[in-house]
């Protein structure tokens, strides 16, 4: 027999009141560990789409913050669109933006010039979006197949868009035309479609009207983790020919130019197109062949009258460093006050039981246990609980964590194991609250330190 | 085995002043000797054993038990001596109710450093007639089973002093001899010497050598020629 049988002997003796003041240890535990897993949860979310595989997003100009939310994670409304001619300066190489013009045709200022900003885009890529639609309750982005091709995901920025069934868009298939789709990972599963079937969009709200125009789905995404899994892509050529699509004044955009009508050179034996000078755009994704043409491009786009030219990464981080971490920060902070009174209420239990020992404390120094020897047990019994309560708490947080595992990797993406939301905050504050709690058996034992024996022992 | 010499004890009272308990000049156990010692209620005998014991601190005299000189030891040195020299078997047997018979026993060699000897623990068990409840708690013991664990664990330690507070005193009459049997033969089966106070003159009668300590301790003397005055106490 040792201490610690002794100590566990004496939890045994008071069954109930050591279990509830062990489960009231786990629950503050368990609430830390929930905590922390939906902190990593939204950190490894944030973290997959910090690295976009861009280094700007053209826009409209108005709030960056806003711009940043609607074109990586498509929430909010878009703020406003731009002329299609900003995604010609953008188009990487000398000849890009001529190509572009001779691929869609229409009335244009400058046809045989090459783009403004092609300087800095090549060995990059600009890629066009249009937002609006709705698909259910997922938004709809018009883009072109460069959107699949190019563009990178994870943390490191070096994964692929992998299809799980079919392929990527063509920006003219002699079976579908410009009206070929490609879901994402949750909006197939959600909407119980495959490779094959057809869909609809809806115009401005998932409850909008709804376009006349069916797309055929041809590619359905591996999940990824991004918002890319909760979205429709449709190709940007077939979303500008749906009704209410095309700009209304087709001169709007930089109405002092001198334009000319450009024909178009490039597939003129494929349906017609919308014209350039009816084109808008809600965005931009843009990489610069170097990232240091990234900081000039951004300083001259923003002198532009209609554009922004937004950081994607810096805007994720005022984001996260603005909404996301005082509320995890605020959290923690409540799960740690929890467990504080979890602490205490180890204090309060085995303090209250004292009374009772104070009989067997002096019986044991009578059998000639030393005051460090009686302090050592109400101790180690503080120690049980908060240990027995906190492994307890760990193991079940983390088990509701695997639990809910299925529920959260279809909605973010994210797939938990049980190990693998394990941080190294957790390393530190969960044995800092079990310390915490063992502490509180300090007060306890003073009381059995200074407890008398020869007063105690007929008692 | 045990020597006090000009010990004296005294109690703090409310009002500052001091009221002296043990003024006890000389008093002697030798080696395997067992001795009865008895008194009136309140005369000093469970305050003399707690001194003896290392429990209480007496405030002047010695107290040598195996030639260790008590009064010179700190409290944990003191407590070293009371797990390894001494054994103690209480009025109220003072098991601890959460523990097994076995365990009851085994508490009392924890506190003893290198002596924990489960065996020996069954041993005793057995000795005192309790082989087969083992594994009991106490409340499920009878009082006089309670008091057999509780002589166990006195000697459990091979004690060279037996320090035994009315171990009858809440027994049946019927089992108060054979408690007394008991903790006799175990003493003269490890020469353990036995200092047992008791108010039974049926118990007292039975020890060659009985002590009363209302004439080894000079306060009570002096309590009584006072008293016989007629001036208050």
């Amino acid at each position: 027999m040792n201490l610690l049988h002794i100590a566990w002997r004496n939890m045994q003796q008071r069954g109930l009141a050591s279990i509830l003041t062990m489960f009231s240890m786990s629950l503050g535990v368990g609430l830390v560990v929930l905590v922390l897993s939906i902190s990593w949860i939204i950190t490894e979310s944030f973290e997959r789409n910090s690295n976009v595989g861009y280094n700007l997003i053209v826009g409209s100009k108005g709030g960056s913050l806003q711009l940043a939310l609607n074109t990586v994670f498509y929430l909010s409304q878009p703020i406003e669109v731009i002329p299609y001619e900003e995604y010609l300066e953008l188009i990487p190489g000398p000849n890009g933006r001529q190509q572009e013009i001779k691929r869609v045709g229409g009335r244009i200022a400058e046809p045989d010039r090459k783009g403004k900003f092609s300087g800095n885009t090549s060995g990059g890529f600009a890629i066009p979006m249009c937002l609006g639609d709705y698909y259910g309750p997922f938004r709809v982005i018009g883009t072109s197949s460069q959107f699949f091709e190019k563009l990178r995901w994870g943390k490191m920025g070096d994964q692929e868009y992998d299809f799980a069934d079919g392929r990527n868009l063509l920006d003219h298939s002699p079976e579908h035309g410009f009206f070929e789709a490609v879901l994402g990972s949750q909006v197939a599963a959600y909407m119980n479609k495959h490779v094959g079937d057809t869909l609809n969009t809806t115009h401005g709200d998932p409850d909008g009207e709804g376009h006349g125009q069916t797309f055929t789905i041809v590619g359905i995404l591996q999940p990824t983790g991004t918002p890319n899994d909760r979205a429709a892509f449709i190709n940007l050529e077939g979303f500008y020919l749906l009704e209410n699509h095309a700009r209304a004044y087709a001169d709007l955009a930089n109405p002092d130019e001198k334009k000319v009508d450009v024909p178009r050179e490039i597939g003129a034996d494929e349906p017609p197109r919308l014209p350039l000078e009816k084109r808008d755009l809600t965005a931009i994704l843009v990489k610069a062949g170097q990232p240091v043409f990234a900081v000039n491009m951004q300083r001259d786009i923003n002198k532009r009258l209609n554009t922004q030219a937004v950081s994607p990464v810096k805007e994720i981080s005022t984001l996260v460093e603005t909404f996301i971490n005082p509320v995890r920060y605020a959290l923690l902070a409540l799960t740690v006050v929890v467990c504080v009174v979890s602490a205490i209420s180890i204090l309060v239990s085995i303090y209250n039981s004292m009374n009772e020992r104070r009989r067997d404390i002096a019986i044991m120094r009578a059998l000639g246990a030393r005051r460090d020897a009686v302090v050592s047990v109400v101790l180690l019994e503080s120690l049980m609980i908060s240990v027995g309560g906190g492994l307890l708490g760990w193991f079940a947080g983390h088990a509701l964590g695997v639990a809910c595992s299925s529920a959260v990797e279809a909605r973010v993406g994210i797939q938990i194991g049980f190990f693998n939301t394990i941080t190294p905050t957790e390393w530190m504050l969960i044995p800092g609250i079990m310390v915490l709690a063992t502490l509180a058996g300090i007060v306890p034992a003073f009381v059995a330190y200074r407890t008398n024996v020869s007063q105690n022992l007929g008692s | 085995m045990l020597n006090i010499t000009e010990l004296k004890k005294s109690f703090k009272l409310p009002d500052g002043g001091q009221l002296p308990v043990l003024e006890v000049p000389s008093f002697h156990v030798a080696q395997g000797e067992q001795v009865v010692l008895i008194g009136d209620s309140g005369g000093g005998k469970t305050t003399l054993l707690h001194c003896i014991a290392g429990i209480m601190a007496p405030d002047s005299g010695s107290i040598q038990i195996d030639g260790i000189e008590m009064t010179r030891l700190s409290e944990a040195g003191r407590d070293r001596v009371r797990a390894a020299k001494l054994g103690y078997v209480f009025q109220t047997f003072n098991l601890l109710s959460g523990f097994t018979a076995l365990e009851n026993v085994r508490l009392g060699m924890t506190f003893a450093h290198g002596r924990h000897n489960l065996p020996r623990a069954i041993e005793l068990l057995r000795k005192v007639g309790l082989g087969e409840r083992l594994h009991h708690k106490p409340s499920a013991l009878s009082v006089g089973q309670q008091q057999r664990v509780a002589v166990a664990r006195a000697l459990a330690n091979r004690p060279r002093l037996l320090l035994a507070d009315e171990p009858t005193a809440n027994i049946d009459p019927g089992n108060q001899q054979k408690i007394i049997d008991l903790i006799r033969q175990c003493c003269d089966d490890e020469d353990i010497a036995l200092l047992m106070v008791t108010h039974s003159t049926a118990v007292s009668d039975q020890f060659s050598r009985v002590e009363n300590l209302a004439s080894l301790n000079r306060v009570v003397e002096r309590a009584t020629a006072t008293t016989s005055t007629g001036e208050p106490l």
